[in-house]
Order: C-alpha cells, then structure tokens, then sequence
C-alpha cells in the first residue's frame, strides 16, 4: 500500500517536471515581452536594458534552471504587465475560480444525478427523450456559444442577470467570496451555469448508463423477487452501487473545470485566474502563463493522486491486484 | 475667529451642496484594454493615459479640441528661444492636501526623466530645470525647440513630498521586481482620486471635492472595468449595466444604434495606417526577385501606391468608418493636409509602372502585419494582397499577433520585412515626430531618427527640412517647411498612407460626452442624467 503511494507520489512529480519543461520550452516562442512593455517609440537602449533586467539575454540552460528553482518554491516571479508577484495575483484571483468551479461542480452533480436517475428509471417518458437530446446540445455546443446566448437572453434581453463581472464581494482576509451579497449571486448564476453545463450533461450520462446497467444484475433481480419495495431497491441498492464511477469521474472532472474555466471567465470578465492567464497570453506575461500553467497542472496531479488512493481504500479487489503487481 | 472660519466653511460648503446637480452620478466605464500601473510614468499608452488623466494633470492641458491649454501653469513665455518660463497656478492641493509648488515641478521633471520612465523624451536630459520662485519654473534648453509643451499634457506632475514619503521617488521601470507605491496608490491635483484598485478587475475613482477648476462633470464616482471580451463588452452597454464603453467593434455598430439604450459615436482618431516597404536592403526578403530590390526603383513604390484602391478598403473591409489619407499625419494635427490629395486608384497604370521597372509579369514577396492591433488590420492585408494580384505581384502575406509581430520588424528584430503594415500616432501631436521617427535616415547608428522608420526611406534633403522644422518657431512658416518635407516624401512615393480608421464609443443615452480625437475617454467632460 506504502509502496503503491509513493509510486504514485513519485510519478506526480515526474509529470510536474515535464509540465515545467513544456512550458518553459513553449514560452520561448511567445514573442518578445519587452514590445509589450514599453511605447512604440521608446529608445533602443532602454528596451535592451528592461530585457536585461529580466533575465532575456542569459543563456537558455541558465534561465531554465533559474525557472525551475524558483517555481518549487511558488516564486514565479513578477508579473511583466502588471509589476506585481505574480503569486500574489495568483493568491488574489484564486478565490473567483475556485468559487465559480465548486459552484458549476454542485449545480453539475446536483442536476446530473437526479436527471440521470430520473431517465433510467422512465426509460420512455417524453421528458426523457427530451432530456437526452438536450444532454447532447449541452455536449457538442461550445462553452463561449452558451456564455453568450445566455447573456443575449437574460441581460440585454430580460435585463434580469449581470452581464460581466463578480457583483460585490466580501472579504475575509485575502479569500474575497461573491457568495454573501445577492449581486454577487446573482453574477455567480450565468457563469456556473455556463461552466457546469457540459459536466452537468456527461454525469447524467454516465449516472443513466451506470443505472440500466445495474438494474439489470442479478442482485437486483433478487431483491425484487424478494419483494423489497421499488423505492429501496431504486435509492438504496441501485444508486448506491451506481455513484462509485460517477464520483470519480466527477472529481477528476473538478480539475478540468478549473482549467477550463478559462473560456467562461472571458465571456463574463469573470476577475479569476483563467481571465488572468488569457490577459497574460494576449501581452505575453510569461511569468503568469507559467505559473497558471504550473498551479494548474498541480492541482490536476493532486486530485488524480487522491483519486487513486482513494480508489484503493474504498475496492479491496484492486489492493489485492496491486500487491500481486509489486 | 475660529468659530466664525468654520461657521463660514459650514455655509461655504452648504452653498456648495446647493449649486451641484441635484444627483451626483455613478459612472460606470468599460475599455477592451486594462489599467495596469497607476504610476504616470510607467507605460506610455492612451488608455492608460487618459485613465491618469483623471487623477493627474500637467502644467498644460489639451482642450476638447486638442488645443493647447494651461494647466497647472497659468502661463508661459520664453524671454529667450532657449528658456521657457513657467507661471504656476496657486492655491492647487493635490488630493492629500500638500499645496503644488515649483519643488513638484522639479521633482517631476527629474522623475520622468530618470532611468526606468517610459516618458523620459518628455524633458531632455541636457535640459536644466531651474526654481525660480515658490511658483515660477524655468526650463533651459540646450537650443531651441518650439513644440516642447506639445506633449506635455500627459506629463503628469507627481507630488514630491508624497513620492519621497512613500519611497516613490523612481519611476516603477517597467521591470520593477517588487509593486511600488505609486503603481498601486495615485495622489495627483485632478478631478478624481483613486478609491481602490485592482489591476484588471476593477478601479474606482471617486470625485475629488477641492479640484481647482470648475467641474463640467456631475460625477461622484467611475467604476471602470475592463471587458476585453467584445461580445460581453456590448451586451453590457445594452443591458444599460454600463454607461460608456471603447471600443465598440465594427460589427456591433448598427446593432448598437439600434438599441433604445445606447448610440455609437464615431470619429475619425488620429492614428494614421499606413503601408511601409523596404528601400534599404540590396535583395528583396522572401522574394523571387534575386540581387535587387524592387522597391529602390521609385516607379514599383508609385505602382503599389496606385494598384491600392483605398475607396473598396474603406466601404468593404472599414465598412465606411475609415478616413483616406494622403500623408502620414491625421488631418487635425496639420493644418495644411488640404493641400495633399491621393493619386487616383489606376490598376493600369500601376501595371504600365511595373513593366518600365522591368517587371512585366510582375514579382512575389512576403507581407508582414498584425492581426490583433489595428481596426480589421488583417483584413486590410488581405485585400491589400488581392488588389497587388491584379497587377502581377504575389504576396505571401504572414498576419501574426502584434506580440510576434512586432517584435520582428522592429529594431529588435532587425527590420525584418519586405512589406508591411503600420499604424503611427505621433505622440507628439506634432508633424516633426512623423518625420523624424517614421521618415527619417536611420543611416546614423547613435541617432534616434528614423528609429520606426521600418521600410528605411532615406532623403537628405528631407532630413534637412525636418530639422529646419524643429528649430522654426514662426508657425506659418514652419508649417510651410512641413508642407515642403510631405511633398518630398509625397514624389518619393516613401511610404503608402492608408486611412485614418474611425474611433466608435459605445454611449448610454442617458449620457453627454465630449468625444477627443486621441480616443481619450476623459469622464471629467461627462455629464450623466438620472
């Protein structure tokens, strides 16, 4: 089990490594930040020097070393555009995604598992038919597409919702929360909706195939034929034995989410870190798109790795394959 | 005594109370581009300095017509062409209440003008700036130079004891490895301080009650956000969540005037486009030319210029809102640009040009241009290149974001284009700068002339009427001597101007703008109605 862990812990880091690499590689040809630092006519000399003092001009070996000390420390330097720590952006716009993404993620396993289950169980019903074609909408439209008709309809049209932004926000020392006041709600609505959507479509999904698929076994059939109530079978038996894989998969998905968010955050000027990385993109803020990429791609890891120990824990058939591996 | 001062100040301020507007409004401003660092002299872009502009002033101003005004200087004169004097304006306080005096003036200059300033061109360095009295400024040049007030309106004069307080006294280089003060904190003279900031997200201004001057606005406060997504931008003007935005894009324009909200206003910006070709190099780059350069052959420059059917680019890729220009400087900054007119569009003639040059079948070569810098830049390129078609030439055309862009036909990167497009205000607001910076000789390796001059047009004589310019300081004949400088440039065929394209402000109906243009958006002009 120890064993299993640590290699685990071990591949995490392998991936985090490559992760540096890849991104330290891809932001040498992302143009020259110093253009997008200073005016059109500002001098030769002064340009060399701002590229200087940056770091540019040492050899590449050196400044990928000098990356990669740095980022094991969560110092990934100062922002080009903003003249900031870039971490401390990073710690000032975490608390806007991180919200949005356990918002869409609640309204996506929510609405997902009730839909899901109400469509195994009246397998023919007209809603259901509905349902499922609207799943398949909510999968093959674009996020940006549904963030805006959503605007078109419940901003310009119906004037109900915000257009952009957080609403007011409440402080708690450096985590601001849009949660407490009803603008900031309000502003929460559209995104998670926008965000969740596609979650929302695939858990139910994945909740209705997991559900017809176990109504079928054996124990099932027992059950009934031992005379529980439908009710029992359906919630306590079925359902049961059909949210270990959803619960995977939607803890995964977590991660995605958040990476993701990047879209939703552009349509709605949502202040998170996704808009902050597209900001960084569009001005080549190579130290922002590093550090997104980097905190990202941990937080990917750090689920997955949970998810597998976790796994474990909860189905001893796989410990038992494990240890016969090792 | 005392009792009485404040019983006076009481009434003072009840009386005051009475005379503004019944409501004062909320602002509520939107921009594609962000606020990024407060400190005036960090990035020399129009966004950022119109939004200082709200906070700062200098000691000239630019009116609602561009004309210059004073500012913090109630007057000047210059007793000899070499000294400007400065009268300032008494009784100005800056926002946390120090008086502005000739020490804020001398401060400012050393700090604009210090390593890490991106307006250091603002005083030369061999300028010696001289306190005469608490509110008299001195300004000795090393020679003459006319227009040096020109920029001076977004020279911003910072509070010295304010700056020296907070460890401010450097300007935040534009590599700054810590947040200074003055780039999160503003503590200028103008209409409105800073109430809080957060770099793209959100700053609010709230209005600063002892401004010196009488407001035109009736504002109590601007939220501005940045929106840079364009689909969200307008909705939230039609949803009325905004009052104002910039810019609205072309395609949003009718659908925008459509609306009971909010209109569009239009204008043409002084920012001219303009195409550039290579006349230094001795081999085309990425051409099938080989061992020559085309464009030195001033008859291939005349061809393109003619083959360029600027009337199709402004009604089909500008959908009306570009203005043609026949030279390098928006019309409003040079008084004679009446006398100029393009030479007609003329697909034959240009063919007749190219088969003198020695080009019957034409040639090929690359085109560099940005895809995310000017209005429908890219798509300007595109017809560019199909109009080149018609007369022969094949251009490989490369459209890049600005960041790449940039940085390869720059300087920087060696001016590495055959054929390009540009788009050039003079920051100056001044002709002297186009034909210095864009037009001039950069034959000189330690001079800054011709330092964005991509295409490398070189003409001596120019070059000598450019400098006369600088010195004249009659302005009728110096207009003269620009008007002789363009006609030059204009027969050389140096460049190939474009248009000026068209500013659009997105505005609720609900409010009155005085619309500049320099697309500064500068609230302290707007009115807002209930």
């Amino acid at each position: 089990m120890l064993a299993f862990i640590l290699r685990r812990a071990l591949q995490s880091v392998g991936v985090m490594l490559a992760v540096g690499v890849i991104s330290f590689a891809m932001f040498r040809f992302a143009g020259d930040p110093v253009n997008q630092m200073v005016a059109l006519d500002t001098s030769e000399a002064q340009r060399a020097e701002i590229r200087a003092s940056l770091g540019l001009n040492d050899p590449v070996p050196l400044q990928f070393a000098r990356y990669f000390i740095d980022a094991a420390q969560f110092k990934f330097g100062v922002s080009y555009q903003f003249r900031q720590p870039v971490s401390m952006l990073l710690k000032e716009r975490m608390p806007a995604t991180l919200e949005l993404a356990t918002c869409a993620t609640v309204l996506a396993m929510g609405f997902g598992i009730l839909l899901g289950i109400y469509s195994a169980l009246r397998r023919d019903s007209f809603l259901t038919k509905v349902l499922q074609a609207v799943s398949l909408i909510g999968i093959s439209l674009p996020t940006f597409l549904i963030g805006i008709l959503l605007i078109y309809l419940f901003s310009v049209i119906l004037g109900w919702l915000p257009s952009f932004g957080r609403g007011e926000v409440v402080k708690f020392g450096w985590w601001s929360t849009g949660l407490l006041t009803v603008s900031g709600l309000k502003a929460l609505i559209m995104p998670s909706i926008t965000l969740g959507l596609f979650q929302m479509t695939l858990i139910m999904r994945l909740v209705r195939a997991e559900m017809l698929e176990v109504l079928r076994t054996d124990y099932i059939r027992f059950a009934r034929a031992r005379g529980l109530t439908t009710r029992a079978i359906h919630f306590g038996h079925a359902l049961k034995n059909t949210l270990v894989p959803v619960i995977t998969v939607a803890g995964l998905q977590f991660g995605s989410v958040i990476a993701f968010a990047i879209i939703t955050e552009t349509v709605f000027q949502w202040p998170g870190m996704g808009l902050l990385f597209v900001q960084a993109v569009q001005n080549v803020d190579i130290p922002i798109m590093a550090a997104y990429l980097l905190v990202v791609s941990l937080i990917f890891v750090t689920i997955n790795l949970i998810v597998d120990i976790l796994y474990t824990v909860v189905d001893p058939r796989l410990r038992a394959t494990v240890g016969r591996a090792a | 005594m005392s009792i009485r001062l404040s019983s006076l100040a009481a009434v003072a301020s009840l009386i005051a109370a009475a005379l503004t507007p019944a409501s004062a409004q909320t602002l509520r401003y939107a921009n594609q581009g962000d606020l990024k660092s407060l400190d005036p002299y960090t990035l020399r872009e129009s966004t950022t300095i119109a939004h200082h502009g709200q906070v700062y002033e200098g000691l000239v101003a630019r009116d609602k017509n561009l004309q210059t005004v004073p500012g913090l200087a109630e007057s000047w004169e210059t007793p000899e062409p070499t000294r400007w004097r400065f009268h300032l304006r008494k009784n100005v306080k800056f926002q946390n209440g120090d008086p502005f005096t000739a020490d804020d003036v001398v401060f400012s200059a050393d700090r604009v003008r210090a390593k890490g300033s991106d307006f250091a061109t603002m005083v030369a360095n061999d300028t010696k700036v001289i306190k005469i009295d608490d509110y008299t400024v001195d300004f000795v040049l090393t020679a003459p130079n006319p227009i040096l007030i020109s920029q001076w309106d977004v020279w911003y004069i910072m509070d010295k004891k304010w700056a020296e307080e907070n460890n401010a006294v450097a300007p935040t280089p534009a590599a700054a490895t810590t947040p200074s003060f003055a780039s999160l904190h503003a503590n200028g003279t103008g209409a409105f301080s800073i109430e809080s900031h957060q770099p793209g997200v959100k700053t609010v201004f709230k209005v600063n009650p002892n401004w010196w001057r009488k407001p035109e606005h009736n504002l109590k406060e601007i939220i501005f956000t940045p929106i840079a997504s364009d689909a969200t931008r307008v909705a939230a003007l039609l949803s009325g969540e905004i009052d104002i935005m910039e810019p609205v894009p072309i395609q949003d324009i009718s659908r925008v005037n459509s609306s009971p909200n909010a209109t569009v206003m239009s204008g043409p910006e002084l920012r001219t486009i303009f195409l550039g070709m290579d006349q230094t190099r001795d081999e085309l780059l990425n051409s099938n030319i080989k061992g020559k350069n085309p464009f030195k052959d001033i008859r291939v420059r005349e061809a393109f210029y003619k083959a360029i059917d600027i009337e199709l680019i402004k009604t089909r890729v500008m959908r009306g809102l570009s203005t043609p220009s026949a030279l390098m400087i928006a019309p409003q900054l040079f008084k004679l640009s009446g006398d100029f007119t393009r030479p007609k569009y003329d697909p034959d003639g240009a063919k007749k040009l190219l088969t003198e040059a020695g080009y019957p079948d034409g040639f090929e070569l690359s085109m560099d241009c940005p895809n995310d810098r000017y209005v429908n830049d890219a798509a300007i390129c595109q017809a560019v290149v199909g109009m080149l078609a018609r007369i022969g030439v094949k251009v490989n055309l490369i459209a890049q974001p600005k960041a790449l862009y940039f940085a390869k036909i720059f300087k920087s990167g060696g001016y590495n284009t055959p054929f390009y497009l540009l788009g050039w205000t003079p920051s100056t607001a001044d002709s002297h700068n186009v034909l210095y910076d864009i037009m001039g000789c950069r034959d000189n390796p330690n001079s800054s002339r011709g330092l964005t001059n991509i295409g490398g047009y070189c003409n001596k004589e120019f070059d000598a009427l450019a400098d006369k310019v600088l010195q004249e300081t009659d302005n009728t004949k110096r207009d003269l001597l620009i008007k002789a400088a363009f006609e030059i440039s204009n027969k050389d065929f140096a460049y190939i101007p474009l248009h000026q394209q068209a500013l659009a402000w997105g505005v609720s109906k609900k409010l009155k703008v005085a619309q500049r243009a320099d697309n500064q958006v500068l609230p302290y002009w707007f009115v807002k109605q209930d």
